[in-house]
């Protein structure tokens, strides 16, 4: 697995709609992997890798370019900026955050109304976005604006580090590390490496866009593909943070258990034969899994299995703390895991029934 | 009907899971049907091939249910809700999975016992007294547990929404004679969690006009919430629900046929909820769809009721439309 990619991935800036610097990275590292690349018109990246033997398959794999971010706004007369979430952010640890602005990445800083002047009961709930501005050291509206109009999109500033006694020299199969936009730069991660394979039918590797603002790109990639089968590469929700003593329930994913496997979400159920395929392929060949927590979350399958006449689909994820915040983290050996268990499992694709029941 | 009604009643299919009501309906309708399809959905469509218009004529397979989302130490339980779960109604009640599991759901001690508890609260119960002896796991979906009865002329039991319309689907396909229009007798998938399955089939089938036959609330219990519909007052035909629309040309259609066949029949405005006619509605470039429901009590609990005379009235209305020119 290639750490170097997750990095590019992670540092690229690409808030839903604004996806470019994603994609030209992706372009050129699976360009040379694939025997077509294509950009359409809502700007999702098609790599099309044709299969070595006539299955007859066409099989639809997605992971999404864009990241949660923000956007501007407005500016007041004495040069901060206001902004509003781009898709699902979390506001409650936006404060205190650096940011990079517009396509040049000027540096800002997420600002509030200082904590000494606040009364005890406005320290008891997160401020709102509402609350917050984007400080770039601007001194007036419109040298504000001059550098980052309305409708400018803003990223966070996190760097990508390697976490745990091994650091920078560890070794790439295990380990932790940390970084901005693993949801779903991760699965993006994934997918190219899956693309170093030839599989036994035709592959449509579709780095989407706009996912965190509603399954927008995969929507349409799925509609003009039209896919047999799909599935999409996720960086998903976990929560295996420290709880209460005896408290015996489930985190919707535990870091470094392997990949998650989606039963069913806020916008799927997933197909049973392709989960079935997933779990069994797990077993016969020693890669750990785990299940995901049903109703959690939701993925571009979500829109992928309504398309035309309904597409099979089934979503694995590696798990990821913290995400829709500036910081996520993953384990190494569940991205690799995801590697592995993807790729055994569409090599086993074409023996399972899938048409018909 | 009662028979077909029962059957259908008692099998097991939550959203998603609709395996087992789709092989005991294929089994109904194989005989009858020119050809059966399943799609990539799990949609099973019964097809009767005619001259005149194709009609798409849609009844959900799925039920709500219930998905375990975590087995404790002790071998109890947790889980989510599979559609529009009433936590209210779910305390005392049994669960069945797929592979014969039942389990009874309980409730942690509360704070305040005038409050509805949250799912959190509660817990299914399956008779193990540790986690290895649970046979079920994380992601099996579970159905209420409850069997079919007759109350007079009303039947009740679980999931008659939606197996009332499928049965009334099946129902009509088996009386049906010669076959003006080819018709598409639609079981579809997956309707409680979004419509899923009838967005599929809606493009799939591509029809020309659309029914849905569905269940729908009344007003007629103590208290109710202020609907114009009551058990036993004949077929219910869809004015609007919270969802859609119907199309006025099918609804005037279908009025006319009740009165010319003088079968009761109702007019419905739904508040809340919708129906598959809502997806099949907007599908491509849009189908003229309307809906006929069958009135329910206690809809999303264990025991929903219906009046065998409005699903009668449901049956042979539907006839009178598919075996009738259809001009809109």
């Amino acid at each position: 697995m290639d750490l170097n990619l997750l990095e590019r991935l992670s540092l690229a800036r690409g808030a839903s709609g604004d996806e470019g610097a994603v994609r030209s990275i992706l372009a050129e590292v699976v360009g040379p992997l694939v025997d077509e690349l294509q950009v359409d018109t809502i700007g999702n990246l098609i790599a099309i890798k044709r299969g070595a033997s006539q299955s007859g398959l066409k099989v639809m794999v997605a992971a999404h370019m864009d990241e949660v971010g923000l956007m501007v706004v407005g500016a007041d007369n004495n040069g901060f900026l206001r902004f509003r979430p781009v898709g699902g952010v979390d506001a409650r640890v936006l404060l205190a955050n650096r940011v990079l602005v517009g396509p040049e990445g000027i540096p800002g800083v997420i600002g509030a109304k200082p904590v000494h002047l606040t009364s005890p009961k406005e320290r008891e709930a997160p401020l709102p976005v509402e609350q917050l501005y984007i400080d770039i050291g601007a001194k007036s509206k419109d040298e504000a604006l001059g550098a980052a109009p309305l409708g400018t999109y803003v990223t966070f500033d996190t760097p990508f580090t390697r976490l745990g006694a091994g650091g920078a020299q560890g070794a790439a199969e295990s380990g932790r590390v940390a970084g901005k936009a693993f949801d779903d730069r991760a699965g993006c991660c994934v997918l190219a490496e899956l693309l170093a394979e030839s599989y036994p039918f035709d592959l449509l590797a579709v780095f989407t866009v706009q996912e965190e603002v509603g399954l927008r790109g995969a929507q349409v990639a799925a509609y003009a593909l039209c896919p047999d089968l799909a599935f999409a590469l996720e960086g998903t929700v976990c929560d295996d943070a420290p709880r209460p003593e005896g408290e015996d329930v489930s985190p919707t994913t535990r870091l470094g258990f392997g990949p998650a496997i989606t039963i069913t979400d806020a916008s799927v159920v997933a197909d049973r034969r392709l989960v079935e395929l997933l779990m069994d392929t797990a077993e016969r060949e020693g890669i750990p899994c785990q299940v995901k927590q049903p109703n959690v979350g939701g993925t571009d399958i979500g829109a992928i299995h309504l398309q035309r006449g309904g597409i099979p689909t089934a979503a694995l994820s590696v798990p990821c703390r913290y995400i829709h915040s500036p910081e996520s983290i993953l384990d190494l050996g569940d991205l690799e895991n995801c590697i592995r268990l993807m790729r055994a499992s569409l090599m086993r694709l074409p023996s399972i029934p899938w048409k018909g029941r | 009907m009662e028979e077909v009604l029962r059957a259908l009643s008692e099998a097991y299919g939550p959203s998603g899971n609709e395996s087992e009501v789709r092989e005991l309906i294929r089994g109904m309708v194989e005989s009858y049907a020119d050809e059966l399809r399943v799609d990539a959905l799990g949609n099973l469509m019964a097809i009767r091939h005619g001259p005149g218009k194709r009609v798409m004529v849609a009844a959900h397979m799925d039920e709500i249910g219930v998905i375990v989302s975590h087995i404790d130490d002790k071998g109890f339980l947790r889980f989510s809700n599979i559609g529009g779960l009433q936590n209210l109604t779910l305390l005392g009640n049994r669960v069945r999975f797929a592979d014969g599991t039942v389990g009874v759901i309980g409730c942690e001690k509360l704070e305040d016992r005038s409050k509805v508890p949250e799912l959190s609260k509660l817990f299914i119960d399956v008779g193990a007294s540790s986690k290895g002896e649970v046979r079920v796991r994380v992601g099996d979906m579970g159905v209420i547990d409850r069997s079919f009865a007759m109350a007079g002329s009303r039947a009740v039991g679980k999931a008659m929404d939606d197996r009332a319309g499928c049965a009334a689907l099946v129902l009509a396909l088996r009386k049906m004679g010669e076959c003006r229009h080819d018709v598409y007798f639609t079981f579809t998938t997956q309707e409680e969690i979004g419509l899923r399955g009838a967005t599929a089939s809606g493009f799939g089938v591509d029809p020309e006009v659309a029914l849905a036959v569905d269940v729908t609330a009344t007003g007629d219990t103590p208290k109710a919430p202020t609907m114009a519909v009551s058990l036993g007052g004949g077929a219910a035909i869809k004015v609007r629900d919270g969802g859609m629309l119907a199309h006025p040309g099918v609804k005037e259609l279908l009025v006319r046929r009740a009165e010319e066949r003088g079968l009761p029949y109702q007019l419905e405005v739904l508040e809340g909820g919708t129906t598959d006619a809502r997806a099949i509605q907007t599908s491509r470039a849009g189908v003229p769809t309307g809906v006929i429901s069958i009135p329910c009590r206690y809809i999303h609990t264990a025991s929903e009721m219906i009046d065998l005379g409005d699903l009668e009235s449901a049956v042979n209305l539907l006839l009178a439309f598919l075996e009738g020119e259809i001009e809109l």
